[in-house]
């Protein structure tokens, strides 16, 4: 795998807002790396003035409460700063997508002291499980119990709002050893007949845990049926698909559909490949808010696809 | 034609510190029978046992993991950073095992 070298900016993601350009190939992938300023960091689709036409919804991520090790040892208090940062939005959010890992060990404290600190947002939140809501004794009824209302299965569902069709999957159920994200085929009927009535001009948002598409393999980080459900969205004229689960940006537009990975609240985790694991990546405490944030996504009028801004805590 | 446009990533600048690995101390204990977990890898990956043999599984990554076999022959409970397990293997076979969060991370046991 090659790889060109990243000069160093200096001052850091800080300062200008630079596109950088650094491709290679893995598995007969390619994908480009760009640095941004801290406000705003991979802005795709329209660029937005502050105050955004249309309306604005959130997505944020993998907020680990009660992780507390090296990488991030107050990752509430991290939570905190994003609900402030969500508090202090001029145009106040329709609502939040939560796209997973809630808690950290799926413990009753855990969700406890995430929902009283999302709750500060003053939003609704729409939450789907990451691996880690699910390992209490029960295997998911924990996070059932709190967020499955409405729900089928393990905790999919769909909901309609400014006409645009939203759907809430779960990938990370039966895993199997070896694989990666499973979605399975119970859910896939379901996902199908959700579609089948919605004309192709419905927009849709799909979101989900791990991604949906593979983006390294070796890491996990993909859905073993993960096509069979971008297949059924394909004739969709917009599909955003929003993902959690690396800890860091990953985003791409192909044809109708755009997908997207938002930062975690708690800790970063390594560029593929670039570690020997995915695990929580230790940077230095003036760095670390650099590297968590949240994402606003903005609906404009017409038919426009979706401008994601991305958002981190430093500044 | 779903695969190929390209992905963009957000680039992290700045000194990188790796994260440490604390190694706990193996030399009181039958090194054969502990299987470690560092970065997202059981070590050693594949392990032959006599029957009868206890297996203990120790996790020292800053993430936790589970051992799950995959004919559900032996689940642990979830393992945090320095939590094990043990699995005493009273039967002859292969035991193919995976991590239930992260199922790419796969191992085999064979007892005889």
């Amino acid at each position: 795998m090659a790889k060109k070298g990243i000069g160093d900016h200096g001052q850091g993601i800080g300062r200008r807002e630079v596109l950088e350009c650094m491709v290679w190939a893995g598995t007969g992938v390619l994908w480009t790396v760009s640095g941004g300023v801290p406000h705003s960091v991979g802005l795709i689709g329209d660029a937005l003035a502050a105050e955004p036409a249309g309306f604005t919804f959130l997505q944020m991520s993998d907020s680990h409460i009660g992780f507390d090790k090296a990488a991030n040892p107050d990752a509430l208090g991290t939570l905190r700063e994003a609900v402030a940062k969500v508090k202090a939005m001029p145009v106040k959010p329709a609502f939040i997508i939560h796209t997973g890992d809630i808690t950290h060990l799926s413990k009753p404290a855990e969700f406890d002291n995430a929902d009283k600190v999302f709750g500060e947002t003053g939003v609704q939140i729409h939450y789907v499980p990451g691996e880690h809501d699910i390992i209490d004794e029960e295997r998911g009824k924990a996070y059932l119990e709190r967020y499955g209302k409405g729900s089928k299965g393990a905790g999919w569902y769909s909901y309609d709002d400014h006409g645009i069709h939203f759907i809430g999957l779960v990938n990370v159920v039966d895993l199997k050893g070896g694989g990666l994200g499973n979605l399975g085929a119970e859910q896939l009927a379901w996902l199908e007949a959700d579609l089948k009535d919605k004309s192709a001009s419905t927009p849709i948002v799909v979101f989900a845990h791990i991604p949906l598409q593979v983006i390294y393999k070796e890491w996990g980080w993909g859905t073993d049926d993960g096509t069979q459900a971008l297949t059924l969205l394909k004739r969709f004229g917009s599909v955003t698909v929003l993902n959690g689960h690396i800890h860091q940006l990953a985003q791409k537009v192909e044809g109708n559909m755009t997908f997207h990975t938002a930062l975690s609240t708690a800790f970063p985790q390594p560029a593929p490949g670039s570690a020997p694991s995915p695990g929580p990546m230790l940077v230095p405490a003036d760095k670390l808010r650099t590297l968590l944030g949240l994402s606003t996504v903005t609906v404009a009028q017409g038919n426009k696809p979706l401008a994601i801004i991305d958002k981190t805590l430093a500044g | 034609m779903l695969l190929t446009a390209p992905w963009s990533f957000a680039l992290l600048l700045g000194p990188v510190i790796g994260a440490l690995l604390a190694f706990g101390a193996v030399a009181a204990q039958d090194a054969t029978n502990v299987i470690t977990i560092d970065n997202f890898t059981f070590s050693p990956k594949e392990l032959t046992v006599a029957v009868g043999t206890t297996i203990k599984w120790v996790n020292h990554d800053d993430i936790p993991h589970t051992v799950v076999e995959k004919q559900t022959t032996f689940r642990s409970r979830l393992l945090d950073t320095d939590d094990a397990y043990s699995y005493t293997f009273t039967s002859a076979g292969a035991f193919d095992y995976f991590c239930g969060l992260h199922p790419h991370m796969v191992g085999q046991i064979i007892a005889k």
